[in-house]
């Protein structure tokens, strides 16, 4: 048996489905939890087990169930300045140096692949809000992508519960970002004003990006990917990075024997830059010795 | 070396909670039940950092961090102060972010939440 109770063709189905819709596979430590993430999914849709819901699935033609089962497999986990040490490095280096490459059109472009419920693109901009006078006159988009319609829904509202709200976040932000309210913890409008949020597949679909993307993050999802799924995952990156641009993958995540289109930066501990790039400017180097 | 934290709660079960989670933090524990006990301790010894209760008999932690900021520790070298309470209300917090203290955990929390906190003080 792969999991719990149901069939194992009912596990194959549920991965099948998964994996078409996501590009994401089920590692076997996941598999396990399968019955249990769609339990309420099954409960919403009065469907007693797994091996109904996966007739239901391949009979109803429901739109909804199919959402709500893909979105009930998928991993959200995100917090506030998931890494801090992360966010840290890029405050002080990542956006100095596209701050300089970019001062001619002024213009900053923040892709968040992955973003989940928001967490993490709200981090971002909240940083880049408390440099408000060094990005004054500037275009600065923040733009968060996620396949998790539910996640998405979520991000969009910017509501978090006292747990979610603790996680990584500075008492100090937390008051100046987000309201308190009944409901939770409410970002204000001038921080959610900030960033925008859409139900992509970044396998297939183009991120709203209005220019090439300056910071690309893409943390904890690529593996979730088999590495065919990575590389390609890999490619539509690289397809929407601008020449200088920084990649910030996950802390267990690397490019190493997953794809050519990204290198470590040698300037920047942890981040990656395009390869084809990487070695024609050095200008963190070069104005440092100049 | 390991770094000190002075857990202070008139709670017996919060301190052992706390106590629990630090110790697997590789920190070394010392507990007040009150802000009187807190201060007492804090005049002959310096932790790194202290996880303050706001309500508890004889002195509140709101009084205790009042009295906490005319004690001398020299330049940079002043204990950090994580509230850790009940009170979760954005009036209370406000407050005592405008008293000192550096960070604020809303009860109930659990392990993550606490070394999040005590990761944002530069303490873990």
């Amino acid at each position: 048996m792969m999991g719990g109770t149901a069939s194992e063709s009912a596990y194959r189905v549920l991965m099948g489905v998964l994996e078409s819709r996501t590009g994401q596979t089920l590692s076997p430590n996941r598999i396990w939890r399968i019955e249990m993430s769609l339990k309420p999914v099954m409960q919403r849709h009065g469907i007693g087990d797994l091996d109904a819901l996966v007739a239901a699935l391949v009979t109803s033609n429901s739109r909804q169930l199919l959402d709500d089962t893909v979105d009930a497999m998928l991993n959200n986990e995100t917090y506030f300045y998931r890494e801090h040490s992360v966010f840290d490095d890029i405050a002080n280096s990542a956006l100095e140096h596209i701050h300089r490459i970019n001062l001619r059109e002024r213009r900053l472009t923040i892709w968040h692949c992955g973003v989940s419920t928001g967490q993490e693109a709200y981090s971002m901009a909240m940083l880049l809000a408390e440099q408000d006078s060094k990005w004054a006159g500037w275009r600065v988009d923040i733009v968060g992508t996620d396949v998790s319609y539910h996640a998405v829904g979520r991000a969009r509202v910017g509501l978090y519960s006292q747990f979610e709200i603790q996680r990584g976040l500075p008492v100090q932000r937390m008051v100046r970002w987000f309201d308190q309210t009944e409901a939770g913890w409410l970002a204000k409008a001038d921080l959610r004003r900030r960033v925008d949020f859409s139900v992509q597949n970044m396998l297939i679909d183009r991120p709203p990006l209005a220019a090439p993307a300056d910071l690309i993050f893409c943390r904890n999802l690529l593996l979730y990917f088999s590495l065919p799924m990575r590389q390609k995952a890999f490619a539509r990156l690289r397809a929407v990075a601008a020449p200088q641009s920084f990649l910030i993958l996950g802390a267990g995540e690397t490019v190493l024997g997953q794809t050519d289109q990204f290198v470590a930066s040698p300037r920047l501990r942890g981040l990656y830059e395009p390869a084809d790039q990487q070695v024609r400017h050095s200008p963190i180097a070069s104005q440092a010795a100049a | 070396m390991s770094k000190s934290c002075l857990v202070v709660d008139d709670s017996k079960v919060i301190r052992k909670v706390a106590r629990h989670i630090l110790e697997s933090m590789a920190f070394s524990v010392d507990e007040a039940a009150d802000g009187q006990e807190a201060l007492t301790f804090c005049r002959a010894n310096r932790p790194d950092v202290i996880l303050l209760d706001w309500n508890m008999p004889v002195m509140s932690g709101m009084e205790f961090l009042g009295a906490f900021n005319d004690l001398d520790f020299g330049r940079d070298d002043r204990p950090r102060v994580v509230f850790c309470t009940t009170e979760n209300s954005i009036d209370h917090i406000r407050a005592a972010i405008e008293a000192g203290a550096d960070e604020y955990v809303m009860k109930p929390f659990d392990r993550e939440t606490l070394e999040g906190k005590l990761q944002l003080v530069g303490v873990a």
